[in-house]
């Protein structure tokens, strides 16, 4: 095995050029894990922590670009007034160790459908800059990123440069389902966010499909039920169809941490309710406006 | 391949290092400080909690080149002076008094987390603790004495000296 240590962007991306075989580690969380249990013998390891760029973010135009080497404990710390959906999303991966090493670029490379970045990810129209040495950038929204359990969009000389997203424009949450409140992969995960000048609900669904994926159907039914201009209640009956549409958009199967037939149920319940925590944060806020 | 790195303040030369090879499995084998202990080696158990460059992380998911040039301080390297002559550290002399350690096999992990969480948060809430402490599992004690242990340990900490 090859232990390569690029120092800058181009180095990495050159090294990855060169030996298409490396495996990027960053945090370590997933890939070391995989090469303790000897589960992976890559050819090398690609260690990205010295990319310096890959750890800031920062905000231009309006959007905010986060590198793919900002861990969770930064997200939560820095970001979680601009993206609060990815920030309470962040706060529920593994524990303060892993969170101080674990990153969004790590989560989007091992895609895994239960990874807890990706559906605040897709409820907020996030877009993954990969580059490659040769062709260059690729600009690749979240929604066409996962091609299946554990595979991505990333061609094999190409790294994850970093995630674009608008800052938060309404209120945004994400519930997951598990066994405690730490240390736990996703059962089944749910993220919702508001764009209220876009009169539109985004939603992202984790682990209970091959891919996390957005509740297209959810979304277009609430979008076009709530009361965008008078603000008014949810009703119940829109916030359970919400639910519903949400539960018939996924495709789970039965495994180790939950039956299919759960992960639907959990899944209306958690849209139904984080709906519910959006759209009164949205009516308060204009309660506190006037 | 060669690892350059600087553990508890003392700049170290390690040859031989594999390059899959665990931060864990470097500092235990090679270097002779078995204290971070290998567990689960899967980032669950937190037995093997270090400081890296002053965040804690599982050493057992640092591969060791990611070590190169950076700063560990491992459980070892929190009591002062000479061996002999050591004023345990207020985390570690308060597990020993509240009885916060059975097999001690958890212990390790747990200080260097406490020890961490207390630098940040000198007056941590049993809800910080806890939430600080998610990652450190121990099936011995059912977690009460390490709780008094981190409670008795920031108070002495916070304390006018």
């Amino acid at each position: 095995m090859e232990f390569l240590r690029p120092v800058t962007w181009a180095d990495a991306l050159e090294a990855k050029h060169e030996t298409p075989a490396a495996l990027p580690v960053q945090g370590g969380t997933d890939v070391m894990v995989e090469i303790n249990f000897d589960v992976r013998r890559p050819a090398a390891l690609l260690d990205l922590n010295r990319v310096r760029e890959l750890a800031e973010w920062d905000e231009a135009d309006g959007r905010m670009r986060i590198g793919a080497g900002v861990p969770y404990a930064r997200v939560i710390g820095e970001l979680g007034d601009r993206l609060p959906g990815l920030a309470q999303a962040s706060r529920t991966v593994g524990s303060p160790q892993i969170r101080n090493r674990g990153s969004i670029g790590g989560n989007l490379g091992a895609a895994s459908p239960a990874g807890d970045a990706h559906p605040p990810l897709l409820a907020g129209d996030a877009v993954i800059e990969v580059e490659s040495a040769e062709r260059g950038v690729r600009m690749i929204p979240a929604t066409e990123f996962y091609l299946g359990v554990k595979r991505n969009a990333l061609e094999p000389d190409e790294l994850i440069r970093a995630v674009w997203t608008a800052p938060a424009s309404g209120p945004q949450y994400f519930s997951k389902i598990g066994t405690r409140n730490a240390m736990v992969i996703a059962v089944c995960s749910f993220a919702v966010a508001l764009h209220p000048e876009e009169r539109r609900v985004g939603t992202g669904v984790g682990s209970a499909a091959p891919t996390p994926r957005r509740a297209t159907a959810a979304e277009e039914f609430i979008s076009h039920e709530l009361d965008w201009d008078g603000r008014g209640p949810l009703s119940e009956s829109a916030a359970r169809r919400f639910g519903e549409l949400v539960r018939e958009a996924a495709a789970p199967i039965d495994d180790v941490r939950g039956t299919a037939g759960y992960r639907r149920h959990a899944l209306a319940v958690m849209a139904r309710r984080t709906l519910t925590w959006a759209w009164n944060d949205h009516r308060a806020e204009r309660r506190e406006a006037s | 391949m060669r690892v350059n790195v600087t553990v508890n303040g003392s700049e170290e030369t390690v040859d031989d290092v594999w390059e899959g090879e665990s931060l864990l499995y470097m500092l235990r084998e090679r270097m002779g400080l078995p204290g971070s202990k290998n567990a689960c080696e899967q980032g669950e158990c937190g037995s093997c909690t270090v400081y890296l460059d002053g965040v804690t992380a599982c050493a057992c998911l640092v591969a060791a080149g990611q070590a190169e040039g950076r700063e560990v301080r491992t459980v070892e390297g929190l009591a002062e002076g000479q061996p002999g002559d050591e004023r345990l550290d207020p985390v570690q002399q308060a597990f020993v008094e509240a009885g916060a350690v059975q097999c001690g096999f958890c212990t390790p992990g747990l200080v260097v987390q406490a020890h961490d969480l207390i630098e940040r948060t000198p007056e941590p809430s049993d809800a910080e603790i806890r939430e600080a402490l998610a990652g450190n599992l121990c099936r011995c004690t059912g977690y009460e004495k390490i709780l008094d242990a981190v409670r008795l340990a920031a108070r002495r900490k916070a304390a006018p000296k």
